[in-house]
């Protein structure tokens, strides 16, 4: 069996899982059951200011019939006293001293209050902190949370202030609700800070209810934006995780990044571990199905290692990050079409409409005959030569490798959209030039 | 606490009667109907829509289930098939459009019979009114057998604005649905709902009215601008054996109409039963016999299990409800002094193939044996309507082995004001209710297209698009 410890930048744990700071990881009793479960580790739900919480603080996205595509919420950090929470914390780490335990933390944005704070948690005996610069709600309103990391300057101060109390390593805790999350994740390396972690939630208003035209949370008739996140966030997470990994400043640094955001199987975890994190947080799984998913996470990341030939996770944290590009550097002489495998087809058709009213025109129905049987239906019939290779019928298609796109060779040059910028700019600003080198080019568009 | 889903047993042990005849399979759960329209691929030039005699639009209104649009789904149902809420019940869905889902290869194919049952139970709950009398065109139609070839033809004329009677022979309408489908797969509330759907629409439905005795088809075809006759089939016919009249010899669809109409407690039944023929009002007769309570149950059939008439799924569910049966066995006798004491059999062998393509049962000479019973229930076919084929004989109607002579492309026999349709045209091939309902859609149609001129709605065959080839867009 494979070995899935991780050294998350000193931060050490039996395995990469870890409780996102969220209702999960809200008290002694429920860390301590994760980690009896198999949890590698917890960031604590966030410690700090005084808060009140509202009811109703869920709301939820299911898609046909399946409940949780996406949950958001309207609560706040821990409405525990924060005296307590550190006794607990405390009794936590003494009990599973080899499990990571990370305190999230997020105060007024004064250096007293943050040191001392941090200074506070230290005694815990916990390994690690992560700073709250996320928070879309009701914190962020009262300048914490996602108010600190929309703020570049902001984030490099606090952390910075961080930074000179600390001696155990810290995470900031990015927003994705920011137009660039790269330039955060900058702040927070000129800030010192040890790792990175995103995403947290975006804002959101779940749903209005067509009965009583109430927003979904529904806070006594009233409703605002929320926090969401659950499997639908999860190519978004992605997207901002690779931002922020294949960033030279960062990478640079050598920051630790744990990812999270829609991570509900242990597939989930590898994609996002092959895009450059080292630990993976989870909260809406644990808060749909609670603690016991992970006994899978960690068996089906192992065996796929095991299949892999990988002995540890460091074998492939980051593989993928050398795919990451940009359009411009993109080949534009790869050419796919779409094969149909006519022995998998069930003639479901999807493919042809699809194509048909939303792509562009290039497959048929055709009366192929290719049964004995008398009443034959209608085959869909790629024409190939007009398939532009865009794959939209092999995505519609509910048959398992029936529609696959093939690469052919068309003779077209293999350059990019950058290249051609560079030598022939005329092509990328007069459509008669573009013309004339699609035709060189052999480039049809029907 | 809440109602869990509980799996389809029957243990009629510990059920009474009336649980014995509820429907053999229950309604399906909002939760449960949206899961399953979920399923459905939504699929383009839809099979299961081709294989639908009536060619409702499947894939639409499983989609309107799965978007909470119910009241649109059963629209869409009735649209291509007023008696939707019975065929949902009793179509062979395995042999029709869930026999041709694309899901069938791989999956479960999706449960359209009992979604569409779902859609028509809502609308009827809801007492949910889809149609009206289209503006009168002052034509006069006369509909004869208010079953579902009836039902629907009215229906459909009444809405392209049709003065439209029915005249039902029974004391209630809907033919068969009422009293010929057993309670257990169709209740008498839904059959008579589906009646006064059509009748509220502004069909004026005349029940207990005999033609030829209180009022003759000639006066119909004289007083009315056309006339659709839909008489189905008539009793089932003697079995010319020695016994026949003795008590405890019952016609097969008396025994399920007593079922339908009467207190289930008050029905006489065996307690070993025989069943002649292996059609399926065979099966429906034994099965309610074991569900009345019978202890022993045969069906009796003169050839072997592969040629026996009735749908598979029918003969499953009838070695289920613990029916025996006795294959390649012919009655020759029903003995018993005053009534049934046992019915006599001889065995059979299978020869060469008949006229119809099934080897020919022979009897083994001198294997006869008497199977002690009580009760005898005939169900070996229906008997041809011959009174109306003598009534029409003037009109020069023909017909086809007792059957009514029409063009299938019009349902119109040889006289043009005088169209039929339903089991009493259905000369070939199995007979069915959905195919029923579409000889009156057809003939409505074709009456429409006779006196006022063509339709401007889509025609079927372009709805349903199965058989010209569709190109993508031409090559440039």
């Amino acid at each position: 069996m494979a070995n899935l410890e991780i050294d998350f930048r000193g931060i050490k744990s039996p395995n990469p899982f870890w409780l996102a700071s969220a209702p999960p990881a809200n008290s002694a009793y429920q860390v301590q059951k994760a980690f009896e479960q198999g949890w590698g580790g917890a960031v604590w739900k966030t410690i700090g200011a005084p808060v009140l919480n509202v009811c109703n603080r869920y709301g939820t996205i299911d898609y046909k019939g399946q409940k949780i595509i996406g949950l958001n919420n309207v609560e706040l950090i821990s409405d525990r006293p924060i005296d307590l929470n550190l006794k607990e914390i405390a009794e936590v780490k003494r009990n599973f001293p080899n499990h990571a335990v990370v305190v999230s933390v997020m105060v007024e944005s004064k250096k007293e209050t943050w040191q001392e704070t941090i200074k506070r948690a230290e005694e815990t005996g916990c390994d690690g902190f992560e700073l709250n610069f996320g928070c879309p709600h009701g914190m962020s309103e009262r300048g914490m949370g996602s108010a600190m990391g929309q703020v570049p300057e902001y984030t490099c101060m606090v952390t910075e202030w961080v930074m000179e109390a600390a001696t155990k390593p810290v995470i900031v805790k990015l927003t994705p609700n920011i137009t660039d999350i790269v330039q955060p994740a900058r702040a927070a390396v000129r800030g010192g800070a040890t790792a990175i972690s995103l995403i947290n939630t975006i804002n959101s208003i779940m749903g209005v209810d067509l009965d009583t035209f109430e927003l979904r949370p529904n806070v006594g008739g009233k409703g605002g934006h929320g926090g969401y996140a659950g499997p639908a966030v999860k190519p978004i997470a992605l997207h901002l995780l690779s931002a922020v990994a294949s960033d030279p400043e960062v990478q640079k640094a050598g920051l630790a990044i744990s990812g999270m955001g829609g991570i509900e199987t242990w597939q989930d975890a590898v994609e996002f571990m092959l895009l450059g994190s080292t630990s993976v947080q989870v909260c809406t799984a644990v808060m749909h199905w609670g603690f016991r998913i992970v006994e899978d996470m960690i068996e089906g990341m192992s065996n796929w290692m095991d299949d892999k030939g990988f002995k540890s996770c460091n074998d492939f944290i980051g593989a993928s990050l050398p795919r990451i590009s940009n359009f411009g550097d993109f080949d534009l002489g790869f050419q796919s079409v779409a094969k149909i495998n006519h022995d998998k087809c069930i003639q479901c058709n999807l493919c042809f409409i699809a194509c048909n009213d939303a792509a562009h025109q290039c497959i048929d129905l055709k009366d192929a005959k290719l049964t004995k049987e008398a009443n034959e239906r209608l085959w869909p019939v790629v024409r190939e030569v007009d398939c532009v290779g865009c794959a939209l019928c092999s995505t519609v298609c509910p048959v398992d490798d029936c529609i696959t796109m093939v690469q052919i060779d068309t003779g077209r040059p293999h350059t990019t959209w950058n290249e051609i910028m560079k030598s022939k700019p005329e092509v990328t600003q007069d459509w008669h030039k573009m013309e004339e080198y699609r035709k060189t080019a052999n480039i049809h568009v029907h | 606490m809440a109602e869990h889903y509980k799996p389809n047993t029957y243990k009629a042990w510990e059920m009474t009667l009336e649980e014995r005849f509820q429907e053999v399979y229950p309604p399906l759960a909002e939760r449960e109907a949206v899961t399953e329209a979920n399923r459905c691929l939504y699929c383009y030039d839809a099979p299961c829509m081709v294989a639908c005699p009536t060619h409702i639009d499947i894939p639409t209104f499983i989609r309107k289930i799965s978007t909470g649009n119910v009241k649109g789904s059963a629209r869409t149902i009735l649209e291509s098939n007023l008696m939707g809420a019975t065929c949902s019940r009793v179509c062979p869905v395995q042999e029709l459009c869930e026999g041709a889902c694309v899901l069938e290869h791989d999956h479960k194919p999706i449960m359209i019979g009992r979604l569409q049952r779902y859609a028509m139970d809502y609308a009827t709950e809801r007492n949910i009114k889809f149609f009206e009398k289209g503006k009168s065109n002052g034509l006069k139609v006369a509909v004869i057998g208010g079953g579902p070839a009836g039902l629907s033809c009215a229906g459909e004329l009444c809405k392209m604005g049709f003065d439209v009677t029915v005249y039902e022979k029974k004391k209630w309408a809907n033919g068969l649905s009422t009293y010929g489908i057993v309670v257990f797969r169709e209740p008498v509330e839904v059959a008579l709902a589906e009646a006064k759907m059509i009748q509220e629409m502004g069909v004026q439905i005349k029940t207990n009215v005999t033609i030829g005795k209180d009022i003759t088809l000639d006066e119909l075809v004289e007083q009315n601008d056309a006339v659709f006759i839909s008489v189905g089939l008539g009793n089932v016919p003697d079995m010319s054996v020695p016994g026949e009249n003795l008590a405890g010899v019952m016609d097969g669809l008396d025994f399920i109409e007593e079922t339908k109409v009467e207190k289930l407690d008050s029905i006489k039944f065996g307690n070993r039963i025989c069943v002649i023929g292996a059609g399926n009002t065979a099966i429906d007769c034994a099965t309610i016999a074991r569900r009345l309570g019978s202890e022993r149950v045969n069906i009796i059939y003169r050839r072997s299990e592969a040629e026996m008439p009735a749908y598979h799924f029918e003969y499953e569910f009838a070695l289920r409800e613990g029916v025996s049966f006795m294959f390649l066995t012919l009655p020759v006798e029903i003995v018993g002094k005053d009534k049934v004491e046992g019915l006599k059999c001889v065995r059979m062998d299978l020869g060469e193939p008949d006229a119809s393509g099934r080897r020919s049962p022979i009897p083994i000479p001198g294997s006869e044996f008497t199977i002690p019973c009580d009760m005898v229930v005939k169900a070996i076919g229906q008997k041809k309507q011959s009174q109306m084929m003598t009534a029409l004989a003037k009109y020069d109607v023909k017909d086809i082995k007792g059957y009514i002579a029409v063009d299938f492309a019009t349902n119109r026999t040889v006289h043009p004001k005088i169209f039929a349709g339903g089991d009493c045209i259905r000369s070939h091939g199995e007979a069915s209710t959905v195919m029923a309902v579409q000889d009156g859609k057809i003939a409505a149609k074709a009456i429409y297209r006779q006196f006022i001129g063509e339709l401007e709605d889509q025609t079927e065959h372009a709805k349903t698009g199965c058989c010209k080839e569709v190109a993508g867009a031409h090559a440039h």
